[in-house]
């Protein structure tokens, strides 16, 4: 009983919180502007549709024609004039030909068109992009800003259990990003598969499709949870807000860019394996496939493909609970051995 | 010192034996900031924790309330061990320690409610508490537009949110207008004649000596005096008189006849300060025996203000800079440890 009460005032509290509400209002208001823009920037393509793209396919070669036979005139009045002087011109202006008809495909002059069973998933990683940051910051607010306040030593004399009350205040933080996760990538999906109908196309939507798109979207979620149980582990280590954000901005300017340029000089092969983002991409796509053009591996036809190096999810994974042991592990260990001053 | 089969007879809600604490800095090295302190709280008593700045005083509560793990020594509330049983008896203890500290942006009632949720207290306690701290109208105002004295009700509201049956105050007055001050005596009296045990630590001594049965004075970690307020005030009074003659030229004498008959005397300018007799009948006779009168005779009250300063050793020094860390310990000698800040 004890812990459900807990566990709900602690819900009540993040809901509370001002930042986390404008943060997550901002968040989802992000999000809407994508789907938005993704709706009015797409079109159904229609006989309409390919009809026009025809006639400015067709006009374009009309012009390029034109333009052609203009250049070739003037090639000859040169030629005819003696005039030898200017590059402008080939040796012989016969050589001076319009290009085939078939250079100027329709396609090119189609609208872009939403395609769901291409397109989604790819979408899926813009969302859960933005939920794993609010996630961060989100998580590492509500427990920093408790410490930094005085509210969690408050707390404790009431709950004078420890890790009881860390746990506690995780829990009601994942079950929130849950919920919230879970009720954004519904009205996603519902935002996209109306783009698709209305902008584009959800043909061929088989239910392997959607268990992919499943599988991706619970993917996102977890990294979303992870996000969260991270900024809320790196924020009670440090006992303030600051230091997750501080630390992650340490980690991406030190730790990425300037990695990234220290190993670019050492000439390290796959540079980006050693970056974090490309397993955050890894973890989203199930695979990331690294190229190195600086060696030549011959193919059977004497071709030169360039060396590569396949980053899994299952890479990705070990990564992030590593991550996320490390971190939680410490904020545990800190919240048992520390005084609370 | 109490009797100690009359304290063995009470029930005591707050024991503290032996506590001690060291922090260890790299830059500070070691300090001890509780030497093996003692405290006694006896049920339904106002008790007064009484220390200087950088004493022990926070630290001791701080530990008492599972908040700092102690090195050493035992401590119980309401008879259960403590930090073990900590999480039982906490509904029992409220407690306020150092400068109330909330979350800036919630409302007092918002404040409440969440600590109640968590507790489990009815949510009904929460008005109730505002009215009897005097927020009710400034309920749903956010905290960060409280003065100090109004976040000092509030740490005290939510102190008293759980009805404890032991209530810890640390310097509950601060920032308190005087008739807040005034409000929060006959709140603590009130209590306390209610049932529950208050332990308040003030530096307002003054006040402290208006509402607490019972002190406990701590200097550089350790107990320096304990005990109800009369008895730790009779101790450090000397048990001495102060006495005036009909004419001021006898003075002189007076000293030599009382000095003579054991007495040890202190002469001021119009009057001797007299200690070590027996009864003060034995100043009368020596000095009528010599026809010297006394016009005034009258035993030396000392105020807890003075006791303390004495017992801490805290009294200000004309032209000299007292450090926080400069006062004595129980048996006078001057330990200055490494320390500073950080009670």
């Amino acid at each position: 009983m004890g812990g459900v009460n807990l566990y709900t005032t602690e819900l009540r509290r993040l809901a509370k919180r001002r930042f986390v509400r404008y943060l997550t209002l901002a968040g989802l208001l992000v999000l809407v502007a994508v789907a938005v823009g993704m709706f009015f920037t797409n079109q159904k393509i229609g006989p309409a549709q390919i009809a026009e793209a025809e006639r400015v396919a067709d006009r374009d070669y009309r012009q390029n024609v034109a333009m052609t036979e203009q250049y070739r005139k003037e090639c000859e009045q040169a030629k005819a004039a003696g005039d030898t002087s200017t590059d402008r011109f080939p040796t012989e202006c016969a050589d001076i030909q319009p290009p085939p008809r078939e250079a100027f495909q329709a396609d090119w002059h189609l609208p872009a068109s939403f395609d769901f069973r291409e397109e989604f998933g790819r979408t899926l990683t813009t969302l859960t992009a933005v939920l794993a940051l609010v996630a961060f910051v989100g998580g590492a607010s509500f427990v920093g800003a408790e410490w930094s306040t005085g509210g969690m030593m408050n707390l404790l004399l009431w709950r004078p259990q420890r890790i009881r009350v860390l746990l506690t205040k995780l829990g009601a933080l994942l079950s929130a990003l849950f919920g919230v996760t879970v009720l954004t990538g519904v009205f996603w999906t519902a935002a996209f598969w109306a783009t698709g109908s209305f902008r584009g196309s959800t043909a061929k939507m088989t239910a392997g499709v959607w268990q992919s798109f499943g599988l991706t979207g619970l993917r996102g979620l977890v990294l979303i949870l992870v996000a969260g149980a991270l900024g809320f582990g790196l924020a009670s280590l440090g006992r303030h807000t600051a230091l997750a954000l501080g630390g992650v901005l340490g980690v991406m300017v030190v730790g990425q860019f300037g990695l990234g340029i220290v190993l670019a000089m050492a000439q390290v092969r796959f540079i980006e394996s050693w970056l974090l983002p490309t397993y955050l991409l890894a973890w989203m796509d199930k695979k990331v496939t690294l190229q190195n053009w600086d060696a030549c591996q011959a193919s059977f036809t004497g071709e030169c493909q360039p060396l590569t190096r396949d980053i899994t999810w299952q890479n990705s994974s070990v990564l992030l609970a590593v991550g996320l042991v490390v971190v939680l592990g410490g904020a545990i260990w800190s919240m048992r051995r520390r005084d609370i001053t | 010192m109490p009797d100690v089969t009359r304290e063995a007879e009470m029930a005591a809600v707050l024991e503290i034996e032996g506590l001690r604490k060291t922090y260890r800095s790299r830059r500070r090295g070691t300090r001890q900031a509780l030497d093996g302190f003692d405290m006694r709280v006896e049920a339904g008593q106002v008790h007064g924790f009484l220390g200087p700045n950088g004493s022990g005083k926070t630290t001791t509560l701080r530990t008492l309330l599972g908040l700092i793990r102690p090195n050493g020594g035992r401590m119980a509330i309401l008879g259960q061990e403590v930090p073990a049983a900590l999480p039982t008896v906490a509904g029992q203890v409220g407690a306020i320690v150092e400068s109330p500290q909330f979350f800036p942006h919630f409302s007092a009632q918002d404040t409440l409610s969440l600590l109640a949720g968590a507790g489990g207290v009815s949510q009904t306690r929460v008005m109730e508490v505002l009215e009897l701290v005097g927020l009710r109208e400034r309920a749903k105002d956010r905290v960060k537009t409280y003065s100090l004295g109004m976040k000092q009700r509030l740490a005290v509201a939510s102190a008293l949110l759980k009805n404890p049956k032991l209530l810890i105050l640390d310097e509950p007055a601060n920032g308190l207008d005087p008739g807040g001050i005034r409000e929060m005596r006959s709140l603590m009296r009130d209590l306390a004649a209610s049932g529950m045990t208050v332990v308040v630590s003030s530096h307002i001594l003054g006040e402290v000596q208006l509402i607490c049965d019972s002190v406990t004075i701590i200097s550089l970690g350790r107990r320096v005096a304990a005990g109800p307020v009369a008895e730790v005030l009779a101790e450090h009074s000397g048990g001495g008189l102060r006495v005036r003659l009909e004419a001021v030229t006898d003075l002189p004498a007076a000293v030599e006849l009382l000095t003579r008959a054991g007495a040890r005397v202190s002469p001021h300018d119009d009057h001797l300060l007299v200690y070590e007799v027996d009864k003060p009948a034995t100043v009368t006779r020596t000095l009528a025996a010599a026809n010297l009168y006394v016009s005034e005779l009258a035993p030396i009250t000392v105020d807890l203000e003075s006791v303390f300063l004495e017992l801490t050793a805290t009294a200000p020094v004309p032209g000299q800079h007292r450090q926080v860390d400069q006062s004595v310990v129980v048996d006078g000698t001057d330990s200055r440890t490494n320390g500073g800040w950080g009670v």
